[in-house]
Parts: C-alpha cells; sequence; structure tokens
C-alpha cells in the first residue's frame, strides 16, 4: 500500500530524513519509535503534504501513485488521514460542520453521493458515542477550548467518520490519561482492518499494550535503524535507545 | 514533494468583479467647486429656493472648515477643485418616466451588477432604487408601495413632490455643519433615496438602493432620508460598486434615519466599492456619515454592514437613543486587503432612560491592509440604567496587515452599564494544513473559517442578502481559482 524509498528530507535546510526505507502492506499496523528529534514527526508530516518540508531524494508510492506529488487534499481523498500531535483550534468554525465538509468532499471524490444533514448527524452521533464524546462537542468550534484529551478523542472521531485507507497517528497517546488512553485505542481498534494500514508514532510502549503492532521499527538518525515484532517495543522499553544505536554503528 | 507554498496570502489576490465601465454619453459639470456650480446643480434638479439656500449655507460653512486628521487612514491629499460635483447619464428629455425610457445600457449595466430590476424584482420582492453616478435611475415598484402608503422615490424627486417633508426632516440628524464631508455632501449632494413610512405601516417589502459610480473624475455625493412615524417598520438595503480607475475617486454620502415612538428601521449595506489594485493604486475613499435618531420611546434603530470594497473607508454609522428604552444595534464586517484601509466603527450616544445598544465589529485584514474599529459609547447623565454591549474582533490573514481598536467611553450616570469585549486571532497555515488534511480545499477552508467569524453579522441581513455577502466575501478574498 505504501512504499517508501530512499527518502531524504530538509528542514530548514537541517537534513532530517537520511534515506529512509518502508513497506506497509494493507491489513498492517506499523509502529515507529525513537529517540526525539530522530525525524518521526517530520516523515508523518512528509507522508500527509505539510509545507514546510524539502525532499531532497527519494520516493513515496501509495496505491501505485506518487503521493509527494499530491497536495494534502488530493491526499485525503485517496484515503490518507493524519491524527495530529497538536490538533489545531479553528474559532467559529463548528466540529459537525468541518467534519461534514470533509465528509462530503471525500464521498465526492469517490463518485459518491453526499450524505444530508440529518443522516449525517446520526452517524456522528453514533460514533460519538462510542468515543465517549460528550454531546455539547456538536455545538463547539473546531477544538477550541477543547482539553488535551478531548482533542485525542476528536481526531479519532474524525478518523472513524472519515474512514481512511492509510491512518497515520502522530503521538496520539502523549497527554492522555490511562482511561483516555483506552478510549482512544478502542477508536483505533475498531478501525484495524485488512484493507486498512496504520502507521503509529509512539514513545511508548504503553500505547502499543492497546493497540498490538504488526511490526516495530527504530528510526534514530533519519533512518530505519531496526525492525521488529512487538518484542522489539518491549526490548525498547526495557534498554533504551543506546543499543540499537550502537548496533547500527558496528 | 509538493512544495507549493498554498498558504494564506497566496489567496488573497481575488479580483475585483464589477470593474467595467458602461459607456454613455454623459452631462458632467468640469471639475472645481464654487457657488455657481452649487446653483447649477440646484437648477439642474429644479429645486425650490429652501434647498439652495441649505446648500449655499453648506458650501460657505464649509469653506472654514479643516478635513479630519484624526483617522487611522493614510492618502495624498485631496484637490477638491480636480472633481467633477455632478455627472449624470445624458437623456434626450429630462428624468425618465419609466423603466422603458431608461436608457438600455443603463439596464445592462445594472443587469451585470445583478440588481434585480424588472421582473426580478418582483419575485425577490425587493423594490430597487438605482443611483447611477449622481443622479437617480429607476425606482421600482413604486405604486405597490404608494398603496401602502409609503413613499420611496428618489431624493431629488422628494425635495419637489414631498418638500414639507424633506425640508422638516432634511439635516435634523446630520446638520449642515456637522463634519468636513457631510457638509460637503450638504452642499453638491445630487441624489440618493427618499422613504418615508407614515404610522403604523410595516413597509411589504424590503427596499433597496443600489448606487454606481461610473464617469471619471466624479465624486458621488448621494444622500438618503429614511422616516419611519409612530410603529412603523422599514428594512433598507444599499448596495455599491465602481469601475476600475486608476485615479482615486471620492465618495462622500449621508444617510440619515429618523424612527419616531415605537418605529424600526434596519439599514443593511453591502459595500463594494472598488478596493484599488492589489498594489494600492486607484479606487474609492468613502467617506460616509450616517446616523440613525431614536427620537421616540421605543423606537429601534440597526445598522448592519459589509464592507468589502473602496480603498479609504471612513464610516461609523451611529444612533443616537433619545426615545426612552429606545435601541440602537450595530453588526459591522470589515474588509481590508491589499492596501485597503478601513477606519470604521459606530457611535453610540445614550440619551433617554433603560436605553440599549449592541455593537458586534468583525474586522478582517489581509495583504497590507489596516483594519481600525473606532467606537464611542457615550452615556449621558440622564440616561438611567442604559446599557451597552460591544463586541470587538479582528482576524488577521497575513503578517503584513493590521488590526486596531479605538474604543472610546463616555459614562456620566451611575447606573448605566457598558461592556467591552475584544479579540484578535490569525488564520493560520496550521489551520489551513489541518483543514486540508481532512480533504477540505485552501479555499473553501478560508471561506469556512471567515464565515464562522462573520457569523453573528450575517444573521442580521436579510436572508438573500446574507447568501450575497457571504459570496462576496468569498471572492473578495478569493486567489487561487479564476
Amino acid at each position: 500500500m505504501l512504499s517508501i524509498k530512499n527518502l531524504h528530507a530538509k528542514v530548514e535546510g537541517r537534513d532530517i530524513l537520511k534515506g529512509l526505507d518502508l513497506e506497509v502492506q494493507a491489513g498492517e499496523v506499523h509502529a515507529i519509535m525513537g529517540p526525539n528529534g530522530s525525524g518521526k514527526s517530520t516523515l508523518v508530516h512528509i507522508l500527509a503534504g505539510r509545507d514546510g518540508y524539502e525532499v531532497t531524494a527519494g520516493s513515496v508510492s501509495y496505491l501505485g501513485k506518487d503521493l509527494l506529488s499530491m497536495v494534502p487534499e488530493e491526499r485525503a481523498h485517496a484515503g490518507v488521514f493524519l491524527a495530529f500531535q497538536y490538533p489545531v483550534e479553528i474559532p467559529g468554525v463548528n466540529n459537525v460542520y468541518l467534519l461534514k465538509a470533509a465528509y462530503n468532499a471525500i464521498r465526492k471524490h469517490r463518485g459518491e453521493e453526499q450524505l444530508d444533514a440529518m443522516d449525517f448527524l446520526a452517524m456522528v452521533k453514533a460514533k460519538m458515542q462510542f468515543m465517549e464524546i460528550d454531546p455539547s462537542f456538536l455545538n463547539r468550534a473546531v477544538n477550541e477550548g477543547f482539553s488535551g484529551g478531548e482533542k485525542k478523542r476528536n481526531e479519532i472521531l474524525q478518523m472513524l467518520v472519515l474512514e481512511p485507507k492509510l491512518a497515520l497517528l502522530d503521538e496520539t497517546d502523549s497527554g492522555l490519561d490511562i482511561d483516555a488512553l483506552k478510549v482512544v485505542a478502542k477508536g483505533i481498534n475498531r478501525l484495524r482492518s485488512p484493507e486498512r494500514a496504520m502507521v503509529m508514532v509512539t514513545h511508548y510502549q504503553r500505547l502499543l499494550d492497546y493497540i498490538e503492532p504488526d511490526l516495530v521499527h527504530v528510526l534514530a538518525g533519519g533512518r530505519i535503524l531496526k525492525s521488529g515484532d512487538k518484542n522489539l517495543a518491549l526490548e525498547l522499553e526495557r534498554r533504551g535507545y543506546d543499543w540499537v544505536l550502537a548496533e547500527a554503528a558496528a | 514533494m509538493a512544495t507549493e507554498p498554498q498558504n494564506v496570502e497566496k489567496l488573497m489576490r481575488g479580483e475585483y468583479r464589477h470593474g467595467f465601465i458602461t459607456d454613455i454619453e454623459s452631462d458632467t459639470v468640469p471639475p472645481g467647486l464654487n457657488e455657481d456650480v452649487i446653483r447649477l446643480i440646484s437648477a439642474k434638479k429644479n429645486e425650490p429656493a429652501f434647498m439652495l439656500e441649505w446648500r449655499l449655507k453648506a458650501y460657505r460653512h464649509w469653506l472654514g472648515m479643516q478635513e479630519p486628521l484624526w483617522a487611522h487612514v493614510k492618502h495624498p491629499p485631496i484637490d477638491y477643485q480636480a472633481i467633477s460635483y455632478y455627472s449624470a447619464p445624458k437623456s434626450k428629455r429630462n428624468a425618465p418616466k419609466s423603466l422603458a425610457e431608461v436608457d438600455p445600457k443603463l439596464l445592462e449595466t445594472y443587469e451585470k451588477l445583478g440588481v434585480p430590476l424588472h421582473e426580478r424584482a418582483k419575485l425577490a420582492g425587493v423594490a430597487v432604487d438605482a443611483v447611477f453616478d449622481s443622479v437617480s435611475v429607476a425606482t421600482t415598484f413604486r405604486k405597490k408601495l404608494a398603496e401602502a402608503g409609503v413613499i420611496f422615490c428618489p431624493f431629488s424627486e422628494a425635495v419637489k413632490e414631498h418638500p414639507a417633508l424633506v425640508e422638516k426632516y432634511l439635516g435634523s440628524v446630520v446638520p449642515y455643519s456637522d463634519n468636513f464631508f457631510a457638509t460637503l455632501n450638504s452642499a453638491v449632494f445630487s441624489d440618493g433615496s427618499f422613504v418615508f413610512v407614515p404610522k403604523g405601516v410595516r413597509c411589504p417589502m424590503e427596499l433597496s438602493t443600489y448606487f454606481r459610480i461610473n464617469a471619471a473624475n466624479t465624486g458621488q455625493f448621494e444622500r438618503t432620508l429614511i422616516v419611519a412615524e409612530e410603529g412603523a417598520y422599514v428594512s433598507y438595503l444599499e448596495g455599491c460598486t465602481a469601475p476600475m480607475r486608476d485615479e482615486n475617486q471620492l465618495h462622500a454620502a449621508v444617510v440619515e434615519l429618523i424612527a419616531l415612538e415605537g418605529a424600526q428601521i434596519k439599514y443593511s449595506t453591502v459595500q463594494n466599492w472598488y478596493p484599488g489594485d492589489e498594489n494600492g493604486v486607484g479606487g474609492i475613499y468613502n467617506f460616509v456619515t450616517k446616523r440613525g435618531d431614536c427620537r421616540g420611546a421605543n423606537s429601534r434603530i440597526s445598522w448592519t454592514q459589509v464592507e468589502t470594497g473602496s480603498a479609504i473607508t471612513w464610516k461609523y454609522p451611529s444612533v443616537l437613543l433619545k426615545g426612552d428604552n429606545s435601541i440602537g444595534e450595530f453588526y459591522s464586517v470589515a474588509v481590508a486587503n491589499h492596501y485597503q484601509q478601513a477606519d470604521t466603527g459606530t457611535k453610540m450616544i445614550h440619551i433617554g432612560k433603560n436605553t440599549r445598544s449592541t455593537i458586534v465589529s468583525k474586522g478582517i485584514s489581509a495583504g497590507h491592509g489596516q483594519n481600525s474599529y473606532r467606537g464611542l459609547v457615550k452615556m449621558l447623565a440622564g440616561a438611567e440604567h442604559a446599557r451597552n454591549y460591544t463586541q470587538c474582533d479582528s482576524l488577521l490573514m497575513s503578517n503584513r496587515c493590521g488590526a486596531h481598536t479605538f474604543p472610546y467611553m463616555e459614562v456620566r450616570n451611575p447606573t448605566a452599564k457598558v461592556e467591552h469585549e475584544a479579540t484578535t486571532s490569525k488564520i493560520s497555515d496550521d489551520q489551513l494544513f489541518y483543514c486540508r488534511s481532512r480533504g477540505v480545499s485552501t479555499e473553501d477552508a478560508v471561506n469556512m473559517i471567515v464565515s464562522g467569524f462573520c457569523k453573528d453579522v450575517f444573521k442580521e441581513l436579510p436572508m438573500e442578502f446574507a447568501v450575497e455577502a457571504q459570496r462576496l466575501l468569498a471572492v473578495t478574498l478569493e486567489g487561487a481559482v479564476g
């Protein structure tokens, strides 16, 4: 589904990604771990199409298409979704309004009919309930005045509504208490399916207690240094990253 | 990687859609201002003596006045002798008596502008008075309005046909000596609209005027007077456009509203004068005095304005709250894009007891635009238990624009209550990326954010105009497409 080859990228003139390779198949959940500043967030932002990153070499193919040549909304239409580490507040724009605009834009792209307001609202309400989101959410502006936990839940709600093919989760577990973490994990697990892939960036093993990854990668110095199954995450939790770095240097 | 800098600023290169010039013969007085020009204007309009006297009084007063400099705007000095003070489309006889007599080219112009003359007016249920340069071209629906007792006609006609009403109310809210621009207008005003809604009558339809400046080097000085007698109700909308020209053009209008006991006047403006190009060349100087007088108890005056055009806007629609329990409202969206400068706001003067006022101002600044809110809330000694609520929000769309707030408050009554809230926010590339990553295009995202910002004002506009205003705003702030 997603094939990243030899990806090099700069941010403000600094080399961040230095030859990153990653293959993600439909149905897989990948966890990307690594020390601070290793390029984890850069990677998902580049995949979602954010400005400010300069790709100097390499390629990204998504469902056979050149992902890097697509603008962010085209990527969204094609099924890419980024759950933000720091979801953005948009005062004056209603949550449901944005969600409906997004949903219908994606449906339109797929050649499907737009859902009318009533049906849409019913669908969103059911998913809100699943994500244990307060009904007052419907009348509030996008992320405005939300607590950290509410923002993360909103990201997952959006993901449940938009049903992406490739979900990129950027430190979705950061800043969550254990109850909120469980709810967020429940939402993510709900979307696991053989047609869908997920790439989760995380610092902590604890998220992986709730969402079992098929593959775990260590990203450091702009490259994937080591890949393994879920046991690699447990080992990292125990031993830190130094041994991986040492192994790679050897 | 697609490094297309799809940022906010790129969107700001919207183009003016009403910038065409109508090729029509016009009767234009040579530039310059003196008593002879004023006599000429008055004579061309066959005005009664009181009108000429009033104009001359204003002119003499104006000669001793200074152009005000306190507004937060910059422009080269205006040469008042270089302006032509009267321009009218030439017609073989005098003013047209019906739509059939109106020059088809003029009608075409209005069609391009989307002014609902003819049948379209009927469908929309809107009566329209169209002012082209200095004269009023056609007023639709006069018959139906006359049946209800409502007078809606060009100002110049009211002067001739209802001189007693005009003499009684003209200048009673904005006196000829009021301020530099209003005084100039009093001397040279050429046309405008006159509305009179008699006691107890609810005007059966929305009234509307479209203003258009067409001729080069002319100023437009229209004057509108609306009187709602006891218990009457009227909703009035004005729309404004002008062709694209490299030189600046002056527009100095005066609007007076009078609401007697229990009367209500809703006055809405969608102002889209030519704002100049993206380098700040050309555009209309819009120096307008608008004031409403809640003369009777329990009366109510609401100003709603959507100001997207003009190179410079200098405008403070105000309400004098004289009658006890009277209500004044001001809802405003002002956009300053490119090099536009807007200094706009309101004055709420609380004189009567239990008077209430609400001010909601939304300023949008983009490009190098400078947007200032200037508002005065004054509670006089007799304004027992008067209340004001002011909300003043600014939205920034670039790093080079400015938003400024100048609230003035004067409270002379201890029971009066004044509240002021203000916010400033910026449309960030982060917000746009967030929306785009959800599949919403940049333009839709900007529209969504701007509409959300303006929601509280748009809901005050009559339905069909709210849609128009929203579209206008989208066009004003659009860039990439089209």
